[in-house]
């Protein structure tokens, strides 16, 4: 890979969301944790759901921070690094990061402060009603950012304007109910709150292990069993699969994460294991399991699922088609607005939506109407993304998922049993589990996201051209910038989890603080 | 979808300029006091209970008070998108220390106090200064390089290409418009400490907020004179309507004649922004000095206001003009988002602007209240 702007631009991007990324799936689920608690506090007038809540909102509230810091730089990033992105979809993708502002990050970021100030100068339901803001903020905001996110993948309710040269809204209604951005926001929601619960399980585990805080452990055990169970089945059950048979590349996301170069008679076979060879355009010791990719990709035993060699020959017909466009749009541009022949008009109304393929040939030549079948040819396979890394991390991811459910079960079982601290060496396995939920769920976007190169914007607008008039020294600065900065909060963030977590809850020294349940210490069950 | 047709396109693109400036104002009002007062931090807390109490009158609030730049940021790339595009990608560098800056507030904030040790603290507090002071300044530098225009142009697709450098950002009217932007936000800072802090905090803050109010006066005069005398306006010759279609390359602008102050001339109303400016800095002095809380908050917010609106009244219509290819100026009139697009977002602010809007107030009466040495002995688990 040669180090020019795009790349460079690009693996910051995915660095520094994939930073961003550590912070947001532990607060989507440790809030609504939070809010459930707090819930019980409030509902059995119990000292310990309020302690519970406590403990966890601290834990919360250092992971929330550097969520905040982290996700500043998301905002602007579009504008910094990708500003021709910025300007050729801003009228789409722009408005729902707007709104995220207006609906999601005012309502967590003003009541996060009452959440940790309004202990005492609330009544309790109002309190409840401010942890219960926090929550819904978080999970509104994944709503709106999977909308824009879900748009880059199936690009709807837009076209393309040849006098503003760019693509502008025509129906808001379908870029906001998208199915793709739906079906992302119930498995990224999801994939969040598994990641609380294994989080609650690991750190409870670990004080069952110590024989410290008992009751509260076993309390929240129970709590983020039951909830990561829930979280755990959506996630793989309402795996953002179900949009993969939505758009062309879409399809080719899904052939490339299976290995699968060529198209199968439905129900087409999972490949459980293999080793892609992207120069031999083949999978090779693949194991099969059929009717299984069938079934999962296409809800259906009907439906097939088109392989890699077949949808490049698609993309060739489609660059073809965005060539006409690109003419069409030439011939337009040239007449500057005045009387535009009725015959170029139709020409681009025809195959204007093909238009990004075009830019597909940026690469190899500056006038796409001048490109040789040999470039189409080229052009044609860079819509396949390299396939081993697909084909291994969404293997991994769903292993992992598979996982989840299986430890959360276990857990949920033992817990409705009472058996949570009979088997140690199940308490050593949540607290090594810990770490597992992050790893799948970047994963999961690295699946989502490389698999969606060579487009920023599918079918609509290739990364390489998205980028900034930017010099590479000044990528490189704030690249490395970002990484060392990232770097030691990371540290320090953890190193301030680790803290708070060794402290274990901390009593109430507060002597103002009317103590409203009817139990005021804990009783042994 | 003709139902954004209901208002004309040309109306609405005022509207999102009208829009834009209040959610900048919104931004240097509240979040601005938050700058002024990590940015007043060293001068007006000389121990560690000190500094408690100045960073807990804004430990509650600065959070939602920061979405109002985010936002920001949103809501230009939804109804500006060329402004976001050709800023953010033009002011590369500064934007990223403005970044850089910026996050080691959420986490100053929260980690400060999680360890006693006073080296930990201190370097938060380092932290905590350069996040309110930094960005203070850049916004300001930044105002003060668009009033002479930016060095970038667009190509026949539209594509930004900036020649500028991050150290051409920083020439002399461009610093002193900077200046200019400490002094209004650490008064501001000063007169949210004068209402909000008890004790010796609060008698420092008023101290330096009315030097800082004084400092807003004389910056905002001279800065006005050096505009007047020495920056060229410019002016569109053709090529706009109001209902065009966003294209910045369908018209010509000149330099020739032009001046950021003949909108005042056209529009004798427009000097109450300017006027508001330089009466709320003397009403906030008088309020620091005489020791009355209301009229030194209200007056300061509306100086802030009037500095602000001067700013963007003086440009009218432009909003990002182009020192090397002035036709690549941004306008109101041609850097807009689509008619739909302006439409169905200001349904979505009409909807949601209010609700936040009342919901913060509740939040601030809920937090009422002096935050003094007591307060910080009293709650210290939970105090930042």
């Amino acid at each position: 890979m040669e180090i020019d702007v795009v790349t460079l631009s690009r693996l910051q991007f995915a660095l520094t969301a994939m930073y961003h990324f550590l912070f947001v799936p532990l607060t989507l689920g440790l809030a609504i944790l939070l809010a459930i608690m707090e819930t019980t506090y409030v509902m059995t007038g119990r000292e310990i759901w309020r302690q519970m809540t406590k403990f966890w909102g601290t834990l919360f509230g250092i992971n929330f921070a550097i969520g905040v810091a982290t996700g500043l730089t998301m905002e602007f990033q579009f504008g910094m690094n990708w500003s021709y992105y910025s300007h050729y979809v801003g009228d789409i993708f722009g408005a729902p990061l707007a709104i995220e502002g207006l609906m999601a990050f005012f309502l967590e970021a003003t009541f996060v402060g009452l959440f940790f100030f309004g202990w005492n100068k609330l009544s309790k339901l109002q309190h409840l009603a401010a942890t219960w803001a926090v929550a819904l903020g978080t999970n509104f905001s994944a709503l709106w950012i999977l909308i824009a996110n879900g748009w880059m993948q199936h690009p709807v309710g837009a076209a393309f304007n040849p006098q503003t040269m760019r693509m502008e809204v025509t129906n808001f209604y379908d870029v906001l109910f998208n199915p793709v951005a739906q079906a992302k926001f119930v498995h990224t929601v999801s994939a969040g709150y598994v990641t609380a619960a294994m989080f609650v399980l690991g750190v409870s585990a670990w004080y069952l292990l110590k024989g410290r805080h008992i009751e509260l452990a076993k309390r929240s055990m129970a709590v983020a069993a039951s909830f990561g169970l829930l979280g755990a089945l959506s996630v793989v059950v309402l795996g953002d699969e179900s949009g993969y048979s939505a758009t062309e590349h879409q399809k080719m996301k899904l052939a490339v994460m299976e290995g699968m170069w060529h198209t199968e008679k439905a129900p087409a076979g999972f490949t459980l294991f293999g080793i892609p060879d992207q120069e031999k355009r083949e999978t090779k010791y693949a194991i099969h399991v059929p009717y299984v990719l069938g079934l999962i990709a296409t809800r259906s035993l009907t439906q097939e699922v088109p392989g890699i060699v077949d949808l490049v020959n698609r993309a060739k017909l489609d660059i073809a088609k965005g060539v006409k466009a690109y003419d069409a749009l030439t011939t337009i541009r040239s007449q500057k607005g005045q009387n535009i022949e009725q015959a170029t008009k139709n020409a681009f109304e025809e195959n204007g939506r093909y238009l990004g393929y075009a830019f597909l040939l940026k690469r190899y030549v500056e006038d796409p109407r001048k490109a040789t079948p040999e470039m189409i040819e080229k052009a044609a396979w860079d819509t396949v993304p390299t396939v081993w890394p697909m084909f291994w991390s969404f293997r991994l991811m769903v292993g992992l998922g598979l996982y989840f459910i299986l430890f959360t079960g276990v857990f949920f079982y033992l817990a409705s049993t009472g058996g949570l601290d009979k088997r140690r060496w199940l308490l050593r396995l949540a607290v090594w589990s810990i770490p597992l939920p992050w790893l799948a769920a970047e994963l999961g976007w690295f699946v989502a996201e490389y698999g969606r190169q060579p487009w920023a914007v599918e079918g609509v607008l290739p990364t390489a051209i998205a980028v900034s008039h930017l010099g590479i020294w000044e990528v490189a600065i704030t690249m490395t910038g970002f990484v060392l900065f990232y770097t030691v909060l990371l540290v320090i963030e953890m190193k301030l989890m680790l803290k708070a977590i060794k402290a274990g809850p901390q009593p109430d020294r507060n002597a103002d603080v009317p103590l409203v349940g009817r139990v005021q210490t804990v009783p042994a069950e | 979808m003709i139902l954004f047709e209901f208002i004309d396109y040309g109306t609405l693109k005022v509207i999102w300029w009208v829009l834009l400036g209040i959610l900048l104002i919104g931004f240097a009002a509240t979040d601005g006091f938050d700058m002024g007062v990590a940015t007043l931090l060293p001068f007006v807390a000389k121990n560690d209970v000190e500094r408690r109490v100045a960073i807990n009158t804004i430990g509650p609030v600065w959070e939602g008070n920061q979405v109002w730049f985010v936002l920001g940021g949103g809501a230009i790339f939804a109804a500006w998108p060329p402004l976001y595009a050709v800023s953010f990608s033009g002011f590369y560098l500064a934007m990223f220390v403005v970044l850089a800056a910026l996050i080691l507030r959420p986490v100053g904030f929260k980690y400060r106090s999680k360890r006693p040790d006073a080296g930990w603290r201190r370097n938060w507090d380092i932290a905590l200064f350069v996040g309110g002071f930094v960005p203070a300044l850049i916004f300001g530098v930044a105002v003060g390089n668009v009033l002479q225009g930016v060095p970038f142009r667009l190509t026949e697709d539209l594509r930004t290409i900036y020649e500028g450098s991050f150290f051409g950002l920083l020439n002399p009217f461009a610093l002193l418009c900077g200046l200019l932007s400490v002094a209004m936000l650490v008064m501001h800072g000063g007169a949210w400490l004068a209402v909000k802090a008890g004790g010796v905090v609060a008698e420092r803050g008023r101290r330096y907020g009315s030097y800082a109010a004084l400092a807003v006066i004389v910056l905002f005069a001279f800065n006005g004179l050096v505009l007047w005398l020495m920056v060229k306006g410019y002016r569109i010759v053709d090529g706009t309507t109001p209902n065009m279609l966003s294209n910045p390359l369908f018209k010509t602008v000149t330099r020739d004649g032009a001046s950021w102050f003949s909108n005042y001339a056209a529009y004798p109303w427009t000097t109450i922004a300017p006027a508001l400016g330089f009466a709320g800095a003397a009403g906030a002095f008088i309020g620091l000095r005489g020791h009355s809380e209301l009229m030194t908050f209200v007056a300061s917010k509306l100086s802030v206001f009037g500095i602000i609106s001067t700013v963007g009244l003086s440009m009218f219509p432009f909003i990002l003009p182009s020192s090397i290819d002035p036709k690549s100026s941004l306008t109101v009139w041609d850097s807009a988002s689509s008619h739909a697009t302006l439409f169905n977002m200001l349904i979505a602010t009409v909807i949601f602007l209010p609700i936040v809007l009342a919901y913060t107030a509740w939040v601030y009466r809920v937090l009422w209240g002096k935050v003094d040495e007591r307060t910080i002995e009293r709650e210290q688990e939970t105090m930042y």
